[in-house]
């Protein structure tokens, strides 16, 4: 069971580096996308036996993170017009090289770390410091706004990762309500896209700080 | 006397097969784009052809010219006899023979460079001065990725470390390997083998004076090098050492044959990536073996 989990992480931490330097939306926003299934996938190989609930909560969680919330993305970029090259504050091998350093240092401090006997030989949270340090410095590091959008993902992902922690003591409820405000956070930055796009012509939103009339 | 005969076997089975890999890329290729391509067998009338042909010196040229070649050509040779071959084992085992796989590798780039400059022509030594910056990074990738099948399995023996599979970066050393192999090999996209232009050429610029029995070396040594790095590409993720014998051999070759037609894929498929992009993908590739070594200490073993 570990190794499996294991190796998914591994995979999801891979995917962290994709999405620092990849050069186009559409690759991160796919990056993103593969990275929400493979985490969503997660709970049923924690669970030891088949549990209706979790059963859902993964089907859900794959649907939105690796379906729903891409396509209305993928719309936002159509509708808007954006050029399709991602502009960053933070060159590609420099925010390559951060997000390495995050995660060996994630790696570090997981080991300091007090946790629970089950946990110790997994990757649960090096991988979840790792994608939520990834997620920082895509927020901070790039001009676009769909590409920030695809960094507060890769964000959630790191804390949905962490939340698998308590998969046992955390209701339905809560899991549903994250991914029901992550959907509408989407789908409203959706909208506001392309209202940025009708006003200042241009995503950029370093053009966002200067008021006009 | 055996193992006499077992290293003549190996020895044989290696030269007489790698000239079969660009050929499948080369079919692959034609495939992809609705031609009906060159024949399989290829690479190994080329090499009967140039190895009848005279050589063509150059003036400036000192006796390195025609050593480089034939040097870099043992070098690759004696790296592959190092590198197991599924159940049967590695041909010369010892403890740290994986340092010397990846200097033998080195002492080869270092032969072909070296003769390249040789002839005191500005492309080849354009193109040599490209293959040892990508090597910097390709080599760290490669050592990394070495260093996290080592701990993985606590042991520096190739034989023993490439048995078992790489736990939980498996995934990662894989993509991080195949990166290395494209880029250790000059393949797209990180450089064109069929192109004509010198300016964008690394490998081929490097070898451009060549001819007749130095460049079928050279052309030979590169299919070993393929080979080479497709066998440890596929011994490094499966676990071949779980398997019985004979399904370990046929999942290698298998293994290899995938490897060499998803290469021939990603040339049809991809285009050359612009110089100033090539060092962002290696070092993705150089991340991902860091990774996997990460994973290989914190993941615990299988």
């Amino acid at each position: 069971m570990n190794q499996t989990l294991n190796l998914l992480v591994g995979v999801a931490m891979g995917l962290n580096l994709l999405a620092l330097g990849s050069s186009r939306l559409p690759s991160v926003i796919r990056t993103m996308a593969v990275q929400g299934v493979v985490l969503g996938v997660l709970p049923l190989v924690i669970e030891q036996d088949f549990d209706w609930l979790v059963a859902l909560v993964a089907l859900v969680t794959v649907a939105v993170k690796g379906f729903v919330i891409p396509t209305m993305l993928r719309r936002a970029m159509r509708s808007a017009n954006i050029e399709r090259e991602v502009e960053p504050f933070i060159g590609f091998v420099p925010s390559l090289l951060l997000g390495a350093v995050g995660t060996i240092a994630a790696v570090a401090v997981a080991g300091a770390l007090p946790l629970l006997p089950e946990h110790t030989g997994t990757l649960l949270v090096p991988g979840a410091l790792a994608s939520v340090f990834t997620g920082f410095v895509l927020m901070v590091g790039r001009v676009k706004a769909i590409s920030q959008v695809c960094g507060y993902l890769i964000l959630e992902n790191g804390i949905y990762l962490f939340g698998l922690l308590l998969i046992h003591s955390t209701p339905l409820l809560v899991e549903s309500g994250i991914l029901l405000d992550l959907t509408v956070g989407v789908f409203v930055i959706g909208i506001i896209v392309d209202r940025i796009q009708r006003a200042f012509d241009s995503l950029d939103t370093r053009k966002l700080t200067v008021l006009r009339e | 006397m055996i193992s006499i005969l077992q290293i003549i076997l190996r020895l044989t089975l290696w030269l007489l097969v790698a000239p079969l890999l660009p050929g499948i890329i080369n079919k692959v290729k034609a495939w992809v784009a609705g031609r009906q391509g060159p024949p399989v067998l290829q690479l190994y009338y080329d090499l009967a052809r140039l190895w009848k042909k005279s050589v063509v010196l150059s003036t400036l040229a000192s006796p390195a010219f025609i050593a480089g070649p034939a040097v870099a050509w043992v070098a690759v040779v004696g790296a592959a006899m190092l590198v197991p071959l599924g159940p049967a084992g590695g041909g010369l085992s010892f403890k740290g023979d994986v340092l010397l796989l990846v200097y033998l590798l080195a002492v080869a780039r270092f032969c072909t460079a070296w003769a390249a400059l040789e002839t005191g022509s500005a492309f080849e030594g354009m193109g040599a001065a490209r293959e040892v910056s990508y090597a910097v990074l390709t080599e760290a990738a490669l050592i990394t990725a070495i260093l996290a099948l080592s701990v993985q399995t606590g042991t520096v023996v190739l034989d023993s470390m490439l048995s078992l599979s790489s736990g939980p970066g498996a995934v990662l050393l894989a993509a991080g390997l195949f990166a290395v192999l494209l880029a250790e090999n000059c393949r797209v996209p990180f450089d064109d083998p069929n192109t004509h232009l010198e300016l964008t050429m690394i490998h081929e610029v490097m070898v451009l004076d060549h001819s007749g029995p130095p460049l079928a070396a050279v052309l030979h040594g590169a299919s070993v090098k393929l080979l080479l790095f497709a066998v440890l590409l596929c011994e490094a993720v499966l676990p071949l050492g779980r398997l019985t014998p004979f399904a370990a051999t046929a999942a290698l070759v298998a293994s290899v044959a995938v490897v060499t037609v998803s290469v021939g894929l990603v040339e049809s498929l991809l285009a050359r990536f612009a110089f100033r992009r090539v060092p962002l993908l290696l070092t993705t590739a150089f991340l991902l073996c860091l990774f996997a070594l990460l994973l290989a200490w914190k993941g615990g073993a299988p």
